[in-house]
């Protein structure tokens, strides 16, 4: 367990000098947009020139670049990510308001492709080369080649708009009074498209590096060694060869949330879910920068997290991993 | 030349590039095919596909003829997926390559700076550059580097730092070279295959990428965009669900062309070295 607290305490030392520079970035993104926080603000509620002189001075934005830079970066260090102009809340309220939604939706999603994916790809993989495998690789390439959000449409012209058999968009019918496991499976009515159009296009990733690794294992020694003892070869598939090519796909998971949680936003502004990105679009055509950035900074911790668990996974399932870091 | 014919014997790869020729040809004879602003009214609202030979693919909404659009997006998808990867290519190699060649501190902050980079999602990257910047066709061609250049630079220091400790570096050293020339000339050309291994990959990323964008509004309003059709398409999906599929397929298509000769590509030329 030794190895593992070390692994962590390492990422998390890793990822300060990391968000640092995501924030600092951020800033710059706030200062080029046009316009200040107060002017947005103004813009929304009214107000005169004395008030705007008085905001200014209130929310520190009458100093000097340099000074702003320090103030933001002090806020930022006590959780305060500011004022969203839209909802006139702090933006973290927001954020973490919309946050579950999207990780039900890219959890349901991850769930899908990386089971049907690695499924998928253990048949192809089971005999490299011949025409189950090529049907597949292409097909997967296929639908790798598909953007989300046009697949999302195809799903609800025929499921939703054709057979009338789930709802077009939304996280659950509004005001139905729904409690409890009724409730639940409302939500997961309304879930299947967007996981679908999400998740799909991610099992070909799965699938692809799933056969590969699979592909490789077959010329292994040990494999070798077990088909020359007389292993049947369909067992060997599962319990040699596929084994030894999961590994990889963990590692796949944490590479693939940031790709996700930016896939997210289309599929939630499609689909209405209210997430996290459907919030970033809303923030962008409301040109509410603030929120904007908030977004983009819990998205970036969110990506970290992630790769942090993923990490301990990877080394609870293979002992080699991190042995060197702990003793040294 | 063996490359080539071994090319030409993969059906997969064949297939990819016959799809990126007649996309290629598209985006080029829009101007002369359908010389009229596409963006203009050209026959009635809502015609649907393949009732007249005026308008093969029908009209949207608003008169607008499909397959005029479809071939003048073709350019901006094309325009915009290219000069995006390339742009991103270019900027990650040099930055990969000096930090290779740096090192030490310079090559740990560049890093973080990647780090960094690659922690937010390159879309909400995207997003955020587009909605401060403004859209056009060059900040949605810089918004989608923004969020491309940290791959090809990662594979750039690899391969320098594998490359600048063997002899012909060594040797560059000896007889005086510049160190600015020596990674220019001598260093960067070498690591440049495995960089360009990940070029369809790219390409293809940033024609999703500026599709999405447009899809949600943020592409350059004065152009055709795929994208933007599907959007426009989706307000009458009940009754003209073709306007948003038929652009669509064209996506589709394009990006599969890209990953195929891509992919055709990359094995034709690992096949070459391991006969070599």
């Amino acid at each position: 367990m030794i190895r593992i607290r070390t692994l962590i305490l390492r990422r998390l030392v890793g990822a300060i000098p990391v968000l640092a520079i995501v924030s600092v970035g951020g800033f710059f993104l706030l200062e080029a947009a046009p316009g200040d926080a107060v002017d947005a603000y103004v813009a929304g509620i009214g107000g005169d020139a004395q008030m705007i002189d008085e905001l200014r001075q209130a929310w520190g934005l009458d100093r000097s670049a340099a000074a702003r830079l320090g103030f933001y970066l002090w806020s930022l260090a006590h959780l305060d990510l500011g004022q969203s102009v839209t909802f006139s809340r702090p933006v973290l309220d927001v954020v973490l308001e919309r946050l579950p939604n999207t990780l039900l939706l890219m959890g349901s999603a991850t769930a899908l492709s990386f089971s049907v994916g690695s499924l998928l790809g253990l048949f192809a993989g089971s005999r490299p080369g011949n025409f189950r495998d090529r049907f597949l690789s292409i097909g997967s390439l296929a639908l790798y080649a598909v953007p989300g959000f046009w697949l999302g449409l195809v799903l609800t012209v025929i499921f939703a708009v054709q057979l009338r058999w789930l709802p077009v968009s939304g996280i659950e019918t509004i005001a139905s009074g729904k409690q409890g496991v009724e409730r639940g499976l409302d939500v997961a009515r309304h879930l299947v498209l967007p996981v679908a159009s999400l998740g799909f296009i991610y099992l070909a990733l799965y699938l692809r590096v799933m056969r590969a690794g699979m592909a490789e294992a077959w010329r292994m020694d040990f494999v070798l060694a077990a088909r020359a003892r007389g292993v049947p070869r369909r067992r060997s598939a599962v319990r040699h060869v596929a084994r030894n090519a999961l590994l990889p796909l963990v590692t796949m998971l944490g590479l693939q949330s940031a790709a996700m949680l930016g896939g997210s936003v289309v599929i939630e502004s499609l689909f209405s879910v209210p997430g996290l990105g459907r919030l970033a679009q809303e923030a962008v055509s409301a040109r509410d920068t603030p929120l904007l950035l908030g977004i983009i900074l819990t998205s970036a911790v969110m990506v970290i997290l992630i790769n942090l668990v993923v990490d301990c996974l990877y080394a609870l399932l293979d002992p080699r991993v991190g042995a060197s870091e702990a003793s040294a | 030349m063996k490359t080539l014919s071994r090319l030409l014997r993969s059906p997969e790869a064949v297939a990819g590039f016959a799809l990126l020729a007649g996309m290629a040809a598209m985006a080029l004879l829009a101007p002369l095919l359908f010389p009229a602003d596409p963006l203009a009214i050209a026959g009635p609202p809502l015609t649907p596909p393949f009732e007249t030979w005026q308008h093969v693919f029908g009209t949207d909404r608003l008169g607008r003829d499909v397959l005029a659009g479809l071939f003048h997006g073709a350019r901006t998808s094309l325009a915009v997926g290219l000069a995006a990867a390339a742009a991103a290519i270019v900027a990650g190699s040099l930055i990969g390559t000096a930090a290779g060649f740096a090192g030490g501190l310079a090559d740990e902050a560049l890093m973080r700076v990647t780090d960094a980079f690659q922690t937010v999602p390159a879309f909400l990257l995207a997003l955020a550059f587009v909605s401060v910047a403004g859209p056009s066709l060059t900040t949605v061609v810089a918004a989608i580097a923004l969020g491309a250049w940290t791959g090809p630079a990662r594979i750039a220091r690899a391969e320098i730092l594998s490359l600048r400790e063997r002899d012909f570096v060594a040797g560059a050293r000896v007889v005086g070279m510049h160190p600015v020339e020596i990674a220019l000339r001598e260093v960067l050309p070498n690591a440049l295959p495995p960089v360009l291994a990940l070029s369809s990959v790219i390409v293809a990323g940033a024609v999703l990428i500026e599709a999405s964008l447009s899809f949600l509004g943020l592409g350059d309003p004065n152009r055709v965009t795929w994208g933007g059709m599907i959007a426009e398409g989706r307000t009458v999906l009940r009754s003209a669900p073709f306007l948003s599929i038929i652009p669509g397929i064209a996506l589709v298509l394009t990006v599969l062309g890209v990953y195929l000769a891509g992919e055709g590509v990359v094995e034709a030329s690992a096949a070459r070295r391991s006969f070599a």
